[in-house]
């Protein structure tokens, strides 16, 4: 019988010929990312409940500050000065600044066929490079530092086969909200998504990721696709090589195959408090709106930040409305500034900042308050996500929340 | 963990999400003790100041959705819930909640059922006596019934690895 993708990449970490869905495997893990959410209590657990405990690997570790950078409070700076400390101590790979910790790792370290564990639920975004990235708390994280291992229940695996191509000013996060809306907030629990299909070779490296990083928030274990010569050109450009290119076998049993067809998507908004709960744009035009958010580890990249300035360029954000414009990274960052993207945002009257996790988590920049509204290119819309208890978060691609910073209510770019 | 016991029910809906098991603004306070008082506060604040050491939570499909924040089942196992039993879970929280010894149970019917108040009794991997009926759940897979039993994956380790607690 054939494998899936998950399936192959979990038996060469598991260093077994072959398995199948349901199974449960020991595997070493290939990286271990944690950023500064959690990290601190890994180190409490690593120095406290353990005795004389050893990192089985330290090149295996990458540790991000990217939640809360730079700090908001006496506590968040103690916390981070734990963690550099340790990282120090111990000689883990440690980037501070630099952006968000998915970003990074896209960016620096992630190879194809590598089983990863990220101390953050988004961690399934490594599938764009053909990676099974997968969020874990931080006592799974302390036990796979120490042990280098860990154990997995073997995916069950929904394959999306996309063909033809996004219409003009739709984009990948129109894609992955239609897909969670379609399949609900828990319709991939457990599972890999997996994407292939002709309509795959015509999504950009960003739009992958921004694709598979949501994944969870349809349930997913992880997401993945094949790796192809765009996936190829971008690990070259970026100075790495492929550990191993899986792809489905033909005989692979999926536990479900979905259709997408690309040309058919549209500009989607999923409204509070759930990331399912998902309706064409155009039914919450004329939303009051109080802040917008262009950035996170799920549309933070140069493309994104293209399409907003594309938008806005000449144009001013509205009147007592905040935008926020958080670049993915640094290298980001420096490449917005080369192209003019940030005069370009500067002028219209956004706040542009540092790389970082920023109101997508509801801590250290730009949180709401009581009452107020948010169209974000966040990851989620959860009650009290983005500040207090009873304000309100709109998720849209960056064209969408950028034209709705003009207008200063929801609408989409064509409209502005 | 096959021992009986009875709990009071407390019902919460589908897709208790960790930002509602505990907020983003209180992740860093120094202590799960700390952060006990706002655990499900944007739902309902009251109920941390409600719940006693005992009781259990009874919720409807996807409960832990989310984040990976292991603050959420660990405040959760702190209020001294002796078991949540939902309708599913979503997996990163129900590997955290194994992992620091917070007893999840999954049915499918008991959630459509229950009243608030109410209490049930709980015989874990068998089954769960509520209003005159029972209701059969299932037992966890070895490897996890070894963490649960060993009080979480930490003190698991010492057994598994010789690393000691």
């Amino acid at each position: 019988m054939g494998m899936t993708m998950a399936e192959k990449i979990i038996a060469r970490a598991a260093g077994v010929e072959s398995t199948k869905a349901g199974d449960i495997e020991t595997v070493t893990l290939d990286k271990l990312m944690s950023n500064d959410g959690t990290t601190h209590l890994t180190i409490d657990m690593y120095n406290n409940k353990l005795k004389n405990p050893k990192i089985a690997d330290v090149s295996k570790l990458v540790w991000i500050v990217d939640h809360n950078i730079p700090a908001d409070s006496p506590k968040t700076a103690a916390s981070q000065k734990k963690m550099r400390d340790f990282a120090k101590e111990h000689g883990i790979t440690f980037y501070e600044g630099e952006g968000v910790c998915h970003q990074i790792m896209m960016e620096n370290h992630v190879c194809p066929g590598e089983l990863i564990f990220g101390a953050d639920s988004h961690t399934c975004a490594y599938g764009a490079l053909g990676a099974f990235g997968t969020g874990v708390g931080c006592t799974d994280y302390l036990y796979a530092m120490v042990t280098g291992t860990s154990w997995l229940l073997v995916p069950e695996t929904i394959r999306f086969n996309l063909t033809g191509k996004l219409p003009e000013g739709v984009y990948a996060r129109d894609l992955i909200l239609t897909i969670i809306g379609k399949i609900s907030a828990n319709g991939a629990n457990y599972k890999a998504m997996e994407f292939a299909g002709e309509g795959l070779h015509t999504l950009s490296m960003a739009d992958r990721i921004s694709v598979c990083n949501l994944c969870v928030e349809a349930g997913a274990k992880t997401a993945l696709m094949e790796v192809d010569d765009i996936a190829l050109d971008y690990l070259k450009e970026h100075g790495r090589e492929p550990k191993a290119c899986f792809k489905s076998d033909d005989d692979a049993v999926f536990s479900q195959v979905i259709d997408i067809d690309l040309s058919t998507i549209q500009p989607i908004v999923a409204k509070p408090h759930f990331v399912d709960n998902v309706v064409p744009a155009s039914e919450c035009y004329g939303v009051h709106i109080d802040e917008a958010f262009l950035g996170s580890c799920n549309n933070g990249r140069i493309e994104d930040l293209r399409a907003g300035a594309a938008v806005i360029k000449g144009k001013k954000v509205a009147p007592k409305v905040r935008f926020l414009v958080v670049p993915a990274s640094r290298a980001v960052y420096k490449q917005a500034m080369q192209e003019g993207l940030l005069d370009i945002f500067m002028e219209a009257g956004a706040i542009v900042m540092n790389p970082n996790c920023s109101v997508c988590w509801g801590a250290c920049q730009g949180v709401i308050g009581e009452g107020e509204t948010l169209i974000s290119t966040g990851t989620r819309n959860f009650k009290g996500r983005a500040g207090h208890k009873d304000s309100f978060v709109y998720l849209a691609s960056a064209a969408t929340v950028t034209a709705s910073a003009i207008a200063g209510e929801i609408t989409t770019a064509d409209r502005v | 963990m096959s021992q009986s016991f009875t709990a009071k029910i407390w019902v919460l809906g589908d897709d208790i999400d960790t930002d509602i098991i505990l907020p983003t603004e209180y992740l860093a306070l120094k202590t799960v003790e700390d952060m006990k008082p706002y655990a499900f506060s944007p739902l309902r604040p009251e109920l941390a100041g409600l719940i006693k050491p005992g009781d259990m939570i009874v919720a409807g499909k996807n409960f832990g959705c989310g984040s990976s924040r292991e603050q959420a089942p660990e405040v959760v196992k702190a209020l001294g819930i002796s078991c949540v039993v939902a309708k599913s879970y979503a997996r990163i929280f129900f590997r955290n909640a194994i992992n620091n010894g917070l007893l999840l149970i999954e049915n499918a019917d008991l959630y459509d059922v229950v009243t608030e108040g109410d209490s049930a009794t709980v015989t874990p991997g068998k089954k769960i006596e509520y209003n005159g009926k029972e209701y059969e759940i299932a037992s966890l897979p070895d490897n996890l019934l070894e963490i649960l039993n060993a009080g979480g994956l930490v003190k698991a380790m010492r057994k598994r690895n010789g690393l000691e607690v």
